[in-house]
């Protein structure tokens, strides 16, 4: 890379800081943090010694501290309907934070019917006697205090770690209802330690869940019922380190506990990053993406999770699996990597990772283009696809979720941003003739050397207008992007109001995408109404990623409850039903969230009784006790 | 919700909840046709689409990828330019089109305003029905499936909907109509688009025909209306469906490139046909002359009787999505481009068959009957008894009468869709139903019959009478008893399952009721290409008709053995009698195959030797039945036994004979005629 030898360790630093408060949206902290990257000493900490060692860190081991018990995110952060009935983002941590959103209110009791005269509150505080006492192995816990591995069994502890954060999950939470959560909680440090708690549940039987960043949306975290041995759940939030940094090869090895914005965070600083950027970067761990086959908003550039792992170990109750050597490619049979990833925790946990890592990009631009309707827009994305022209991120909202988008600007300061606003709405609607119900946004992200970005925008922008699309600025863009981490916080107010939702995904070929958009749709429509949901819902859908074969889809599904007596069950049938449509539309079970125990249902249609079987043996090999005892996946 | 489709189209017959009726031609009678027929028509659209323009549909259905693969296709299979080979498309395309215009179709609302007032009492349309169809064709792509017993259904389909400000339909129509220059085009430019007859083997018309359709039906431009029965019941029973068609328009559902289709089955029924003496002779061999446009004029004499009213009842939409649900994986597509033509698998053509056969039931059961209906099962039953017992023929006026009460209320509880005028008194009604068709009955010494001498006069008004040969008077006399039966049969559908059991109990050597149903499945199996019969609903049908019979006090139906009561006589002898002429018909064919058949019956030469065969049995006074006479009834014969094995078509240096295994012939021919017990039907046991 050609840098400027003189100003470009400056800029570089300069971008760093602008990235972190624009996508990341990270804790305040200092600056003067260097310690972060060293090739530190496994070492077992003492409990005293705990608090420096996690400093400059997002996940503390006593996670409920920062982060909701019952809900999405920061516990600092949150939308409410203020005194004066307008929705507000409180805190401080995203750039909407404190900010007003005036069209909230409106668009939730438009789209849902919802009133915010209607509460529908949640239980404040978890109580401790509705958690089941643990069912402790007292010669586990003996032999594992000897290590000295930290460990609990709080029920706050062991209820974090109980779910993830699909709707029934939540809503349960919120409803104060506790089902099977872990025994206990250990916090192993480094390889090492997760070896040593591997070889103790095997040796006392008991039953390991990994346990990363806590986001799964596949029910992958729930502990199985009919589970009678004792569950352990093992948090690998301690083991976050960057071990070591190749720049020749352009590789970190990094401790698979990290979490997403604290891994870019400290590349940064080094003037690298992975360029992995899931939507849940702010908590998912790289061990979690691995274990799901996760994929980042700007796989165009970087590549999905398994396009970036150069090198893992993952320690099993057999022993630790990992490849001798690092070289970039390998035939050598089937890669051993494809057993790991996509795994779910059932086979081991991911200790360590190396994956690759880039300089830093130069330049980032967003951009926005409006097309008079959704099938243009596919038509354009399609075409991008084909030419492989694809920016970093692509992504192309439908008009229900424009509408949405529209709904969480920000109240303006200025008349004159307002005036320009009203102007170009006027010319897209009235001077373009495009229809205000039927146009469709989508959003852009360029990265790389300046120029190239111009050229590669020039080039994006010239495709799109031969589908009839418009250039919508740079801000428009930059909102879809920063909206990603805030949206989750927005299925909580929902919930406070009688309205439930969650998003699911698949992937798709390019000719079945309109087709399948439209069925899942409608699906979800007609479903709901058979199923006497009172008010019309939110079905609405955008085209996340593209591929040279097709693309990645996510839907949006929420509806106003009230009215109904199992809410949570009706969801849930919904979803099965659009899973179908889904499936007989020609989409994949999943395109990045995973199967869980959710999705489990379909698998043996999806790859074939053989493919179950081969699956099965790697597990029945791998772990015959099953010590993994998640029951994901088979 | 009055809107939501029937998820299941079996109900038990007396729950059935039928609309009631509007009369169209009401208001037509009292303010200006011209004013009508100018009146500002704006329908609602699927989706709110805008209707397209005929070249746009054309150039939709040329640039698909479908025909594109099978143009490259048929390139290489020939050896001829793709260039030829769009251009033959392009005029297949042209050949086929049609090119609505509103212009035509406000010809035809003020013309045949002017026909229909002259012709018909009234016009009966149920309006919920038209709400319901409403709603559906702005949810879901609508195809009308309309029953076909006339030329003028489908002119009437596009009154009505025009009457209700209803998108106007689409009609695939047979191509004999384009040999009627002025009307073929005139019907073109109200919405119908010609298809070949067959078209076998060529895939290029095929895959045009079938993107035309498509293309229609995905964009929703317009409703699609087509006869599932494929063409005019002669006999005014329901025909076996054609299944091309309706596979065609529930690809794009299998597909995903809709998310839905609704089936409106429509019912049409007619008080009186225009066409009745004309399918008469048709069936009985007298060829049909070409549709042509003098032909249509000659028919003017047609126009100037009374033909009672019409009766229109649009049933509930049927969803393609909720009857395939858990019936079709549509998976099974996502592994091949949809644009590439697959056969259709077995399950799928299975599904394809139920669904038809269900569809055609349900026009079955919405079908309006008039009393003239009973009226001629009665009268010609009094005619086939007289003529073998030797009594005078016919009934006095208070005989019909109170025969037709009884079996009206016995049709009412079988679940019939019976319009009997209440208010009037039985008499009046028979008197009113019986001046309708006086061409049909004579008053002879006060009694009531079928006038089957005075049809003779008729045929050739024209000519000189010449000397009638015992032949010529026979046929004379079936065309009025074939007209009569075409009345009759518009009632079997309601009997048709009680009438097979009282034929399987009259058949079966004892009472038990294993026997009674292997003699029932017997019957059903046999008749299975005359009647409707739903594929694999033995048991189902077996159970409705114990029921029917059993409510109605005529049977008694125990564990193992089914009881004919003492007042269920009468039902049962009327039962039996009215599927009498199908069991003897099928028996003569039967026959003429083992006695007649030579070694090289031709299939085209099957119908005139058999009816030279049962010619001549008729005129030795060997068979009562002249209705056997129809070719119809011969032609599902012959199908039957094709189907069963009994005779084959042979292939290779002797294409088109028919092999008869004589012996299995033969002891079919036995057990119809109850010589032989059924053999022990291993299929399907109770």
């Amino acid at each position: 890379m050609a840098f400027n030898s003189s100003g470009g360790g400056s800029y570089r630093q300069q971008i760093a800081q602008q990235r972190l408060r624009i996508i990341t949206g990270h804790l305040q902290r200092p600056e003067d943090d260097d310690s972060a990257i060293s090739a530190v000493e496994c070492k077992a900490p003492s409990s005293e010694s705990d608090a420096s060692s996690s400093e400059g860190k997002t996940v503390p081991r006593r996670r409920h501290e920062i982060m909701k018990w019952n809900g999405w995110g920061y516990s600092d952060t949150r939308f409410l309907f203020n005194k004066k009935g307008q929705a507000e983002f409180t805190g401080k941590r995203y750039r909407l934070s404190g900010l007003i959103i005036p069209g909230l209110k409106d668009w939730m009791e438009g789209t849902f019917g919802a009133s915010v005269q209607h509460k529908s509150q949640a239980t404040p505080i978890l109580n401790s006697s509705s958690v089941q006492p643990p069912n402790l192995n007292e010669a586990f816990v003996e032999e594992l205090k000897s290590t000295g591995v930290p460990y609990s069994h709080d029920a706050e502890d062991r209820v974090f770690r109980a779910h993830g954060h699909c709707l029934h999950e939540i809503f349960a939470l919120r409803e104060g209802k506790i089902g099977r959560v872990p025994d206990m909680v250990v916090w192993p440090n480094c390889h090492d330690d997760v070896v040593k708690i591997v070889e103790l549940a095997c040796k006392h039987n008991v039953c390991l869940i990994p346990y990363g960043g806590g986001t799964s949306v596949s029910s992958a975290l729930e502990c199985p019922p009919e589970e009678t041995r004792s569950i352990v759940s093992l948090d690998t939030s301690q083991m976050n380190r960057i071990l070591w940094i190749d720049e020749k090869n352009l590789t970190a090895h990094v401790e698979a506990g990290i979490v997403g914005q604290d891994l870019e965070r400290l590349l940064n600083e080094s003037g690298y990053c992975t360029g992995h950027e899931p939507d849940s970067m702010e908590f998912s761990s790289l061990g979690g993406w691995v274990a799901t086959r996760a994929s980042g908003m700007k796989k165009n550039i970087y590549g999905n999770i398994e396009d970036l792992v150069v090198h893992m170990k993952m320690v099993t109750p057999r022993g630790v699996i990992e490849k001798s050597c690092q070289g970039p490619r390998m035939s050598t049979g089937p890669d051993i990597h494809h057993f790991i990833l996509g795994s779910e925790g059932t086979l081991g946990v991911v200790t360590e990772v190396t994956m690759k890592i880039r300089p830093m990009p130069e330049y980032q631009k967003y951009g926005s283009v409006v097309f008079p309707n959704f099938e243009q827009g596919v038509a354009c994305l399609r075409e991008i696809a084909k030419q492989r022209c694809a920016p970093a991120s692509v992504r192309l909202m439908d008009n229900e979720q424009f509408k949405f988008g529209h709904a969480l600007k920000p109240q303006v300061s200025s008349i004159f941003t307002s005036f320009v606003d009203g102007l170009k709405k006027f010319y897209i609607t009235k001077f373009k003739g495009f229809d205000p119900n039927r146009l469709c946004v989508a959003t852009l992200l360029f990265e790389g050397n300046r120029d190239r970005v111009l050229q590669h925008e020039k080039q994006v922008y010239d495709i799109a207008a031969k589908f009839g699309g418009l250039a919508a600025g740079e801000d428009n863009g930059q909102r879809g992007y920063m909206l990603t981490f805030v949206i989750a916080y927005l299925r909580d107010l929902g919930m406070d109001y009688y309205v439930i939702g969650e998003s699911f995904e698949t992937s798709v070929p390019w000719d079945r995408v309109l087709d399948m958009c439209r069925n899942v749709k409608a699906r979800i429509v007609h479903e709901c109404k058979e199923r006497g949901v009172q008010f019309p819902p939110l079905s609405t859908c955008r085209v996340t990623q593209t591929y040279d074969a097709g693309a990645c889809v996510y839907f949006y599904f929420a509806f106003n409850y009230r009215g109904l007596s199992d809410p949570v069950h009706v969801y849930e049938q919904v979803e099965h039903a659009a899973r179908e449509e889904i499936l007989a539309s020609g989409g994949s079970l999943s395109h990045h969230h995973g199967v869980g125990k959710l999705r489990k249902a379909w698998m043996r249609e999806t790859i074939s009784n053989v493919g179950m079987g081969m699956l099965q043996s790697v597990k029945d090999y791998v772990d015959p006790a099953n010590i993994f005892g998640n029951r994901n996946l088979l | 919700m009055a809107s939501k489709p029937v998820y299941s189209l079996h109900r038990n017959p007396m729950l059935k909840k039928r609309d009631d009726f509007e009369d169209v031609l009401e208001e037509r009678r009292s303010s200006s046709d011209l004013r009508y027929a100018l009146r500002c028509y704006t329908p609602v659209l699927y989706k709110g689409m805008t209707p397209s323009k005929a070249s746009m549909l054309k150039s939709m259905v040329l640039q698909s990828d479908q025909l594109h693969f099978v143009m490259k296709q048929v390139s290489t299979e020939t050896g001829k330019a793709v260039d030829d080979i769009q251009e033959e498309a392009s005029a297949i395309l042209e050949e086929m089109a049609h090119r609505l215009q509103l212009s035509t179709i406000r010809f035809f609302a003020y013309t045949l305003t002017k026909v229909f007032k002259n012709l018909f009492r009234s016009i009966c349309v149920n309006e919920e029905g038209i709400q319901r169809l409403q709603q559906a064709i702005q949810e879901h792509p609508v195809v009308l499936l309309p029953s076909h017993r006339s030329y003028m259904d489908f002119l009437l389909m596009s009154y009505i909907l025009y009457t209700y400000d209803l998108a106007l339909p689409v009609i695939a129509a047979g191509m004999d109509f384009m040999g009627m220059k002025v009307v073929g085009e005139m019907l073109r430019m109200s919405g119908a688009f010609f298809i070949r007859r067959s078209f076998g083997g060529d895939k290029l018309y095929w895959a045009v025909f079938s993107e035309y359709v498509k293309t229609i039906l995905k964009n929703g431009f317009a409703p699609l209306e087509f006869f599932l029965e494929g063409t005019r019941s002669r006999t005014a029973k329901s025909l076996t469906p054609k299944l091309g068609l309706l596979n065609i328009v529930m690809d794009p559902f299998f597909k995903g490139e809709v998310f839905d289709v609704n089936l409106v089955p429509v019912s049409i029924s007619y008080e009186r046909i225009l066409e009745e003496s004309l399918y008469a002779r048709e069936l009985l061999g007298v060829p049909k002359p070409k549709e042509s446009t003098s032909g249509l004029f000659k028919a003017r004499k047609v126009l100037s009787e009374d033909y009672g009213s019409i009766h229109i009842y649009f049933g509930q939409p049927v969803s393609v999505r909720s009857l395939s649900q858990g019936k079709i994986d549509r998976c099974q597509f996502n592994l091949i481009p949809r644009h590439i033509p697959k056969k259709p698998t077995e399950e799928i053509q299975g599904f394809v068959n139920d669904s038809a056969y269900r569809l055609v039931r349900a026009q079955e059961e919405n079908m309006v009957l008039k009393p003239w209906v009973l009226l001629a099962s009665l009268l010609l039953q009094n005619h086939h008894q007289s003529q073998a017992s030797g009594q005078r023929p016919g009934l006095t006026r208070d005989e019909l009468t109170q025969q037709a009460a009884w079996l009206r209320d016995l049709s009412r509880q079988y679940g019939a869709f019976l319009h009997w005028p209440d208010h009037a008194s039985p008499s009046e009604v028979v008197s009113s139903s019986l001046s309708l068709h006086r061409g049909l009955v004579k008053m002879s010494e006060g009694r009531i019959q079928l006038a089957v001498e005075q049809a003779g006069g008729q045929v050739n008004p024209g000519e000189p009478r010449t000397a009638v040969t015992p032949e010529e008077e026979l046929l004379n006399r079936a065309v009025v008893i074939l007209s009569c039966a075409s009345y009759r049969n518009q009632a079997l559908h309601v009997f048709l399952r009680p009438a097979l059991l009282a034929s399987a109990l009259h058949a079966a050597s004892s009472n038990h009721k294993q026997e009674v149903f292997n003699s029932f499945s017997f019957l059903r199996n046999m008749f299975s290409n005359e009647f409707i019969l739903c594929p694999g609903a033995t048991v189902q049908d077996f159970e409705e008709a114990c029921f029917l019979l059993m409510k109605t006090g005529e049977l008694q139906v125990t564990e193992h053995e089914v009881l004919v009561t003492e007042r269920g006589q009468r039902t049962l002898g009327f039962l039996t009698n009215m599927l009498d002429p199908f069991l003897q018909g099928y028996q003569v064919v039967c026959r003429f195959l083992c006695e007649e058949a030579s070694e090289a019956l031709t299939e085209k030469q099957f119908i005139p030797d058999v009816r030279k065969f049962i010619i001549k049995h008729l005129l030795a006074g060997r068979l009562r039945y002249s209705e056997v006479l129809s070719s119809d009834l011969q032609k599902n014969a012959l199908a039957a036994l094709l189907r069963l094995g009994a005779v084959q078509k042979m292939k290779g240096a002797q294409q088109g004979t028919l092999k008869v295994n004589k012996v299995m012939v033969n002891s079919l021919e036995d057990t119809l005629g109850g010589k032989l017990p059924t053999q022990k039907a291993a299929v399907a046991r109770l």
